[in-house]
């Protein structure tokens, strides 16, 4: 063979290789939609289940994950964004900052059900939250930590050195400069990473399957130590763990579920376009 | 009074800055305190070595669930290492931009996919086809798990490797093309080559991703406690173990304590893994600068 022929063959395998990775994804996505969306209906996302969850709707999985994810937010966004603010305006380079990056690398490493363990002897056993919603939101909050402050400190960064050397010329210290250049215009990047952030946290099962999660509840969630259902977990339980389940209602949870995820997916992608655009 | 005002914001933010620290070092601590527990029941040296895994008789040995993460594991970088591999090669150095327009995105939201929502997929559809294909009498096996598990480890190659390629210096390849070598030529024994070291990096982390994905084998590798002789069978892994039994025990239980020894083990592993990915990684970026 040439060296040509083995160029096209190389190049037409590769081609082929990355039609494999696409095609079940779109496979996937395409899959759950035409199943699913009989299922979606008025009903099925605002009622309550009915007869041990074989009939009526998943609210309170909708629900719950809706306030598992705020939870999440509330913790992890300015505790993210802080981080991401010291790394990248004000840690030297010394050895605890080489620390902080090698724990940020390990904390995002750390398998979701390790962190459910966390969750469990930490703020469920030890803190005495109990399995509830505070318990999960503070468990997701960790897991997605490293996600906020490796994108932020990365959009922070991309911020021009010519914004700060302008802001400390006008005599503003240090902490305005940040406050009032850096972070209006490390934003976009910012909220990039946080909207992804939350959209992993909205889909993780594992963490919360011993912090928050429930089988089924009867009535919605009425304060922080409550225990809360939560869409990715119905969706486990419907599909494995209830027998005869309508493949109809699985179907459906499967579908909200990956609503979510790619709305959030599309809200971050449209954030970074604009920002391109800029 | 504006100078107090910025040395509290900024206490914070340093506060802030050494959260991660603080957490890695809590979890240490909370799976050590429940997980320790475990020798007042059971020693370290049968937990690490044994056959078999019979929380029920207080029978801890984890081997089992060992060898089916590593099973399922290997399994999932046979099949996502040449693929990942061709993708970021193809990304880096041969597609067209619209091709890169259609395959970055795909990539980013199979990476966004939600554990759950594959596994039943994986539980639903491709159980049933690896039942079939191989007439086994269950199509919950290591293999199945093996496929998903390549599938949620893609994203972190593909994007991994395709950075350390694209960190290649461009002297390189106008050097190999000078000489008259053709792309392909250059990419494989040049580019790739340079590239190594960020492979092996994108290699590891995909290793990490996969020995620590919980749902997907949950759900889709039939969860025997067996040691495994073949990959067309069930398997259980520590992951798995972990997310199923923990709901049936009591806490300072016995079989409480040795989940959470399971949970240390996975955490050594995976810090292992990933320090040592960041390592590979610092040097080759070194090497470039």
């Amino acid at each position: 063979m040439s060296s040509r022929t083995t160029e096209k063959a190389a190049f037409l395998i590769m081609a082929l290789c990355a039609l494999l990775v696409v095609l079940p994804v779109i496979g996937i996505v395409a899959y759950v939609v035409a199943k699913g969306a009989p299922a979606i209906s008025w009903e099925f996302v605002s009622a309550m289940p009915k007869r041990g969850m074989k009939a009526g709707g998943i609210f309170p999985a909708i629900w719950g994950t809706t306030l598992l994810v705020v939870g999440t937010a509330v913790f992890s966004v300015p505790l993210g964004i802080g981080a991401a603010v010291y790394l990248s305006e004000y840690a030297p380079d010394n050895r605890l900052t080489k620390i902080i990056r090698m724990a940020i690398v390990n904390l995002a490493g750390i398998p979701s059900v390790v962190y459910g363990l966390f969750g469990l002897g930490l703020f469920v056993v030890f803190l005495g939250f109990g399995t509830s919603l505070l318990a999960g939101s503070l468990t997701l909050a960790v897991l997605v930590l490293p996600v906020i402050i490796t994108t932020a400190e990365e959009a922070i960064r991309a911020v021009p050195q010519d914004y700060r050397y302008a802001s400390l010329a006008l005599g503003a210290t240090k902490w305005q400069t940040v406050r009032y250049q850096v972070l209006p215009h490390g934003l976009p990047g910012t909220l990039t990473g946080v909207v992804l952030a939350l959209g992993r946290a909205a889909g993780e099962t594992a963490p919360i399957l011993f912090t928050a999660a429930a089988f089924f509840l009867p009535r919605l969630p009425t304060s922080p130590f409550d225990q809360v259902m939560a869409l990715p977990y119905h969706l486990f339980v419907i599909a494995t763990q209830v027998p005869k389940m309508p493949e109809s209602l699985q179907y459906g949870t499967a579908l909200v579920l990956l609503a979510l995820v790619v709305i959030a997916y599309a809200a971050a992608t449209a954030i970074r376009m604009r920002l391109r655009r800029r | 009074m504006a100078r107090l005002g910025d040395r509290i914001a900024e206490g914070l933010v340093f506060l802030a800055g050494g959260a991660a620290v603080l957490f890695v070092a809590l979890i240490l601590i909370f799976l050590l305190r429940e997980g320790l527990p475990l020798v007042r029941y059971y020693s370290p040296i049968p937990f690490l070595t044994g056959a078999e895994w019979y929380p029920l008789s207080g029978v801890f040995g984890i081997l089992p669930l060992v060898l089916g993460s590593l099973l399922v594991t290997a399994g999932a970088v046979a099949i996502a290492l040449p693929l990942g591999l061709a993708v970021a090669i193809y990304l880096a150095e041969v597609a067209p931009a619209w091709i890169k327009d259609v395959l970055k995105p795909t990539i980013e939201l199979l990476a966004g996919i939600p554990s759950v929502l594959l596994g039943f997929v994986g539980y639903a559809v491709v159980a049933t086809v690896v039942k079939n294909v191989f007439g086994l009498p269950t199509g919950l096996t290591a293999l199945t798990g093996s496929i998903m598990l390549a599938y949620m480890a893609l994203p972190t190659i593909i994007s991994i490797a395709d950075d350390a390629i694209r960190a290649v210096p461009d002297d390189f390849r106008h050097a190999s093309y000078a000489l008259g070598a053709t792309r392909w030529q250059t990419i494989r024994a040049v580019t790739v080559p340079a590239a190594a070291s960020g492979i092996l990096a994108a290699i590891m982390l995909g290793i990490g991703r996969a020995i620590g994905e919980t749902m997907t084998v949950w759900m889709v590798t039939g969860n025997a406690a067996v040691i495994p002789t073949t990959i067309l069978q069930p398997v259980r892994t520590m992951t798995a173990t972990i997310a199923a039994e923990m709901g049936e025990t009591a806490r300072g239980s016995d079989h409480y304590a040795a989940l959470f020894a399971v949970g240390i083990v996975l955490f050594v592993m995976t810090a292992l893994i990933n320090t040592g990915a960041d390592l590979v990684l610092h040097r080759m970026k070194k090497k470039y600068e």
